[in-house]
């Protein structure tokens, strides 16, 4: 082992235990989440099943089970990453590590409350902003310890100058914090008055689904894409400049065409989603230019993952800016399409970057191989079938039902019933899913065991050394 | 770059605007808006929900209906229909007259064209306000689009995001409380195939006692209880009914005009 990989391997070292437990949360939040929407789906295959169970009717668990990937895992997940690629750029160890260790057990409990409050009947009935009061703050502080014990590291840096993952992932701890504290002032704490509450919650909307895990994501990806490759990222202006419209232009979305809002807040995102094709093509330039020319063989690891997830982050930021042209807003709003959107988004595009960061960090940071090697290609396999199941049917139903909703002559009831095929495969996909997450859950958990018990036989050996040494002095 | 600052800064900047726009905006726009007046009325719009309907609205968030439900009704436009409220003195030529014109489906200035002519020949006439589009065609779904107003009083506002059932936004105008109360309890007893879960957690199944219960649901045949036993509605139940009953905005306002008159059929001859 040379200097440079005797530094790397110490930084590596010093994420374990923050990285071990941020990932372990979002791991089991990531199986409850999944198998709450499968619960939530069983509606459209049986809905009467439920029906003398308040806790499990599909408007209480639907919502559950978003908030649990969301909060549950995405969050934690991605903050896990980011104080590892932190630690990296700055060549330092993490700084202040018990911080993360807290909050993530802080932020545990924050999810807990929220899940069972929805469950219970206590959400606060804004989309994506379902946890009440208790447990927002707690994800609140959580999140701000987490980002302290990350800015230090950035601090710590040994080279001045930001790259580019800096900046996607600096901009992404700041944005959390406003959006969380604005939508929850304005919506839980202090409610604004009549249909300003619907903008507040879809400003917020997006600006989580569609900003935040997009920020993070791409600088992941821009983290990945290099790093395995071994050579710097070719397009860095491309990059800073995609950077900055990305930012200026895409908070701007996600009101929707039909909203009985003022129609000027409808054209901005209008607009917006017309402006935001330059930072899209700017980011399509960085890619290429980084995949181009590269000699990896990804054989299903790491740098396939951080590949395929920017091209899923192209495609749903497609799917969702043409909603934003009216016309087509007024037939794809308000159907399953806008759903399979987000599902793109989250499991598609940002779910496989975080894998991939993980899967990629864990044997450094851990010092031993995955206990399973196999399962990083073939959950890469079975999250392409389990998008497959889920995106498409959901898309292709969504749109059927647009324009099949833009004429009277077809009866409501025609509708859903045709509907129902497609969120029956969208279950299957979803049953697929939770199996790769379970995939992802062995590795994490298995390794966990094995560094316990590690640390345990460790304990004892010195143990034991320090009473024989006992024994020798007498 | 060099320092993080000017991350944070730009951030801070761009993300400031979009707040100043889609937060500090519609807080000044919408979150200072008052009643206001029925057109051509002095009738004030909208006024509290009832009481239960308030309540109501506190179970139909508990329960996250506004998973499936949206309450955002669209309109295209609108168009101009003429029609004759007096033949006047000459009603055969006024007739012939009326017989050779278009009168429905018109813009506002061939309205006008039309009723001048109208006139001319020595009828009478009044100009109608059609909203269109699909929703509003579809049957009982709604005379003109959403507005701000109508959700002047909730909190929280519950406009949904994806139409999984229909919209709900004049589900008080389609059916009474009777039909509520039975379609929460059992779908299916009201449309054989509906996908809607069954609410019977909101109802209790109790023996008959010494009087039936005045508010125990008439079931039909397969979903009625055993003998002797009735289901009778929570307190729950009967408030969420009440909400439901509550949605219907059947007003013509001066951002959503409508002529009341002939909404409901000119709309269905459109499309």
């Amino acid at each position: 082992m040379n200097e440079i990989e005797k530094k790397y391997s110490a930084i590596d070292a010093s994420c374990r235990v923050p990285l071990l437990v941020l990932f372990g949360v979002a791991s089991v939040w990531l199986i409850v989440g999944l198998v709450l929407a499968i619960i939530a789906s069983l509606t459209f295959h049986k809905p009467e099943l439920f029906g003398n169970c308040p806790f499990l009717t599909y408007g209480r668990v639907q919502p559950a089970a978003n908030d649990a990937i969301v909060y549950g895992f995405a969050i934690p997940a991605a903050l896990g990453v980011i104080l590892w690629i932190f630690a990296r750029l700055s060549e330092s160890e993490l700084l202040l590590p018990l911080l993360p260790i807290v909050a993530a057990n802080i932020w545990l409990l924050g999810v807990l409350i929220g899940v069972v409050a929805i469950l219970i009947g206590d959400s606060t009935g804004f989309t994506w902003l379902e946890f009440p009061r208790a447990g927002s703050i707690l994800l609140f502080a959580a999140f701000l310890l987490i980002a302290i014990s990350a800015v230090a590291t950035f601090g710590a840096r040994q080279e001045r100058v930001l790259q580019p993952p800096h900046w996607f992932l600096l901009a992404a701890l700041f944005w959390f914090p406003w959006i969380y504290s604005t939508a929850n002032l304005f919506l839980v704490a202090w409610p604004v008055r009549g249909v300003a509450q619907a903008v507040i919650n879809w400003w917020y909307s997006n600006n989580l689904i569609f900003v935040w895990l997009a920020l993070v994501g791409l600088g992941v990806a821009f983290y990945l894409l290099p790093k395995i490759a071994q050579r710097p990222l070719q397009s860095r202006y491309f990059a800073l400049f995609g950077f900055w419209t990305f930012i200026l232009f895409a908070p701007w979305l996600g009101i929707p065409q039909s909203a009985p809002v003022p129609a000027w807040l409808a054209a901005a995102s209008t607009v917006a989603s017309l402006l935001m094709v330059i930072p899209l093509i700017a980011i399509a330039i960085v890619f290429v230019s980084a995949v181009r020319g590269v000699n990896v063989q990804c054989k299903g690891g790491p740098y396939c993952y951080a590949r395929i997830a920017t091209i899923f982050f192209l495609l749903s930021a497609v799917m969702l800016l043409v909603t934003g042209e009216p016309g087509v807003g007024n037939i794809l709003g308000m159907t399953w399409y806008m759903p399979a959107q987000t599902y793109l988004q989250i499991f598609g595009f940002f779910a496989i970057a975080i894998f991939g960061a993980a899967y990629d960090a864990l044997p450094g940071v851990m010092s031993f191989e995955l206990p399973f090697p196999g399962f990083v290609r073939w959950q890469n396999r079975i999250f392409l079938l389990g998008l497959l199941l889920l995106v498409l049917p959901l898309a292709i139903g969504g749109i059927g039902q647009g324009l099949k909703m833009q004429n009277p002559a077809i009866s409501w009831h025609e509708i859903t019933q045709g509907m129902l095929i497609y969120l029956r495969f969208s279950s299957a996909g979803l049953l697929v899913l939770l199996l790769g997450s379970v995939l992802f859950a062995l590795n994490i958990f298995v390794m966990t065991a094995k560094w316990q018990l590690q640390l345990a036989k460790s304990l004892a050996a010195s143990f034991a050394g320090s009473f024989e040494a006992e024994e020798v002095k007498s | 770059m060099k320092t993080g600052l000017r991350v944070f800064l730009g951030a801070f900047v761009a993300l400031g605007f979009s707040w100043l726009g889609f937060v500090l905006g519609p807080v000044l726009q919408l979150g200072t808006q008052g009643q206001t007046t029925v057109l051509n009325s002095s009738q004030i719009y909208p006024n509290q929900r009832p009481g239960a309907a308030t309540l109501g609205l506190q179970v139909y968030r508990a329960n996250g209906c506004a998973a499936c439900h949206t309450t955002q009704i669209r309109q295209d436009g609108v168009v101009c229909d003429v029609a004759l409220t007096s033949a006047g003195s000459n009603p055969s030529a006024v007739n012939e007259l009326v017989a050779s014109l278009t009168l429905t489906n018109l813009t506002k200035p061939e309205a006008d064209l039309v009723s001048g002519k109208i006139s001319a020949a020595g009828g009478k006439t009044e100009t109608q306000i059609v909203p269109i589009g699909a929703d509003i065609s579809r049957p009982g779904w709604g005379l003109r689009h959403s507005v701000a107003e109508d959700f002047l009083w909730d909190n929280p506002v519950q406009l949904g995001n994806v139409r999984v059932g229909p919209d709900l936004s004049n589900v008080g105008l389609r059916y009474g409380e009777t039909w509520e109360l039975a379609h929460l309890y059992a779908p299916a007893s009201e449309s054989k195939t509906s996908t809607m879960p069954p609410f019977r957690y909101l109802f209790t199944l109790q023996k008959i006692g010494a009087t039936p219960s005045p508010d125990a649901l008439q079931l039909p045949a397969g979903f009625a209880p055993a003998a002797g036993y009735e289901v009778v509605p929570t307190e729950d139940a009967k408030n969420l009914a009440a909400y439901l009953l509550s949605l219907r905005a059947d007003v013509a306002l001066h951002d959503a005009p409508f002529s009341t008159a002939s909404a409901p059929a000119g709309g269905a001859q459109k499309k």
